[in-house]
């Protein structure tokens, strides 16, 4: 079982420290990077899928990212990934999820796999867009949101998260699988645009299909009322204050 | 109809999902502000409840029949026909919930017609031509301004940001045939599983009593579901909630979950991680009952009560209970 994890770099959330550069790009030297949460549970997947398969396999990562990104992929090589390959370009700086969308594809297309990971979407972007382009542009099945992964002869089922249950779907390898929760249970090779089968115009800022025009802080809520009494009188602290909202 | 906005509607197992006529809304004020038609489209193995649903919001819907979509996964049966009505009738821009399914089918469509995305949009308006879609990034922390950078995107909507209102006088549906502009590879639906528990779907809810960790186990989930219940509430989750296997995930808010907006949001036991707050942190009034005086939520709830959950829970029910005599 040969599997490749998409795993995107992003500004640790637990840091607090995101900001916006003066283009409306992710400001990456003013943010400790990490990956992404969703994609280390699909890399996490990707092992058990590998540690159960009879056969063994490979665990390679796949990022589109900055130059200093291996330092960020270390740690999900370190959970147990076999190899890392990240496309690294300036060109690429400030790409949209097309554009990236269309460079992921160009990379998986020298690569082999039975099974592509990706995350349900990032914590940055956060656009959950990206892998049902790629699984478009190479004409892969796409089994999105998947919550158990069962691959057996030569196909793969996985469970769906649906709005009020799951649905059970399958699909013939080799798949694009997109994971979320519940799939709980060492070598970095750099490549350049031009070491890619892509259309040079198509990623990068220059070429994006989208700007950001502004920004604005939100509007913060009032200041917190603490009680700190015992439950009886907490009650009614509560009760009174939601009738006074006029909720009850 | 160049230049038109489109709305794709989703359907589901019921009719019309709900994110679609929040949608619908948001595209007729659009619509009147830029002087474009606004149109719906649903594609689905039968389209039809979910157009005649669509066209109460919006005066036109077209209803594409995909009969392969009966036993496939949705998105990847209806993405070619989708694709090639968009070559052949040239709308402007398309307008899709940001729900697991509206995002795949954006995907789609994003690669199959070379268009960008604005991704989350909480509220749209026409500056310059153009939409201009107001964003909320970083967990909340920043709203930003982002506009396509030519006359044609797809935008996903962010569930419950816009409250949904039927149009004066409901439109028409008109069926339409097209092929798919390519076949994508078929995923086999070969079951289809409900758990929803019968009470009001979170989405919707005005009052959600929500449980994290804190409840410590399914049988706590009996303190969340009692004070809902004199609430007249439903009852939502943490994902450490959900992962624990206490409640299924379709209770589950955040990130990975539902985005909810109700007028109360009672949270016990939670601690108020950034992933759960993205998806009920436009609640109208947060009250949250945490043991630790220093949990985050008590940065963000209008009313932090510091105790058990265990005692104050049940109290809070007693009290209500008596009140309403
Ligand atoms: C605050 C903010 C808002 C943005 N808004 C938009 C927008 O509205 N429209 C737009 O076109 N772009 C937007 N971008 C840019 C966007 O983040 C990048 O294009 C990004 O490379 C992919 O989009 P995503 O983060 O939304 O990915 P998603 O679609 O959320 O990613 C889904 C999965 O695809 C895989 N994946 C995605 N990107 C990579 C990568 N670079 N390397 C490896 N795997 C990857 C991961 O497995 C991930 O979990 C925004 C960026 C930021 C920081
Ligand atoms: C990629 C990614 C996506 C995620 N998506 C989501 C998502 O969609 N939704 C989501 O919720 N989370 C999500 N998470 C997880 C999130 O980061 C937190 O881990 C989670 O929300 C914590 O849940 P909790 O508040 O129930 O648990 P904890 O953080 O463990 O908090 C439990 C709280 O209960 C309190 N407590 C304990 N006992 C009592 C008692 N007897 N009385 C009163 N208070 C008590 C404690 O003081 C503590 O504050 C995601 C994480 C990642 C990485």
């Amino acid at each position: 079982m040969r599997i490749v994890v998409l795993t995107k770099p992003v500004p640790d959330p637990a840091a607090g420290q995101e900001r916006l550069t003066a283009e409306g790009r992710v400001d990456r030297a003013g943010s400790p990077a990490v990956v992404n949460g969703n994609d280390e549970y699909a890399l996490e997947a990707a092992l058990k899928l590998v540690e159960a398969s009879p056969d063994g396999g490979e665990v390679t990562l796949l990022a589109m990212a900055p130059s200093n990104a291996p330092e960020t992929l270390r740690k999900a090589l370190a959970m147990g990934a076999h190899r890392g390959v990240l496309v690294t370009d300036p060109a690429l700086e400030g790409s949209d999820t097309l554009s990236t969308a269309r460079v992921l594809a160009a990379a998986l297309r020298e690569m082999e796999y039975d099974l592509v990971l990706a995350g349900a979407d990032t914590s940055d972007g956060g656009g959950g867009v990206v892998a049902a382009g790629i699984a478009a542009i190479l004409g892969l099945p796409y089994l999105s949101y998947a919550a158990r992964i069962e691959p057996a002869e030569g196909r793969v089922r996985v469970r769906r998260l649906s709005a009020t249950g799951f649905d059970v779907i399958e699909a013939p390898m080799p798949a694009l699988v997109v994971a979320t929760q519940g799939a709980r249970s060492k070598e970095i090779t750099t490549r350049a645009l031009s070491d890619l089968d892509v259309d040079g115009a198509t990623p990068g800022g220059a070429a994006a299909t989208a700007k950001v025009t502004g920004s604005r802080k939100p509007e913060q809520r009032g200041a917190t009322k603490v009680v700190r009494v015992p439950a009886p009188e907490a009650a009614k602290a509560v009760v009174d204050f939601l009738a006074q909202r006029r909720i009850i | 109809m160049a230049g038109a906005l489109w709305v794709v509607g989703e359907a589901t197992s019921e009719g019309l999902a709900r994110v679609s006529t929040e949608v619908a809304t948001l595209a007729r004020g659009l619509g009147e502000a830029s002087k474009r038609d606004v149109v719906g489209v649903v594609a689905a193995a039968d389209p039809s409840t979910a157009a005649e649903e669509l066209a109460r919001y919006i005066p036109r819907v077209l209803a594409i029949a995909a009969p392969e979509a009966a036993d496939r996964s949705a998105a990847p049966a209806i993405a070619g026909r989708l694709a090639a009505l968009v070559e052949r009738e040239a709308p402007g821009h398309l307008l899709i919930g940001a729900t697991p399914d509206g995002r795949d089918l954006t995907g789609f469509l994003s690669a199959l017609l070379g268009w960008g995305v604005l991704v989350n949009a909480g509220s749209v308006e026409w500056t310059d031509g153009r939409p201009a879609v107001e964003q909320s990034v970083f967990g909340g922390k920043l709203l930003t301004t982002s506009t396509f950078t030519d006359d044609h995107g797809i935008i996903t909507v962010r569930p419950n940001s816009t409250t949904a209102e039927p149009a004066s006088s409901p439109g028409k549906v008109e069926p339409v045939d097209v092929a798919p502009s390519v076949e994508l590879p078929a995923v086999t639906l070969v079951e289809h599983v409900d758990e929803s528990s019968g009470t009001v779907p979170i989405e919707e809810a005005r009052v959600i009593v929500a449980g994290g960790r804190g409840v410590g186990g399914p049988d706590g989930f009996s303190v969340v579901e009692e004070l809902a219940a004199a609430l007249g509430g439903s009852v939502g989750a943490t994902r450490a909630a959900v992962d624990a296997g206490w409640i299924p995930f379709a209770q589950q808010i955040g990130q990975t979950g539902k985005i909810v907006k109700p007028d109360l949001y009672l949270a016990l036991g939670i601690s108020g991680a950034i992933q759960h707050k993205v998806g009920m942190q436009t609640a109208g009034t947060i009250v949250a009952v945490n043991r630790d005086p220093d949990a985050p939520i008590g940065e963000f709830a209008d009313l932090f009560v510091v105790g058990d959950l265990f005692e104050i829970a049940p109290a809070i029910a007693a009290e209500l209970r008596s009140r309403s005599g």
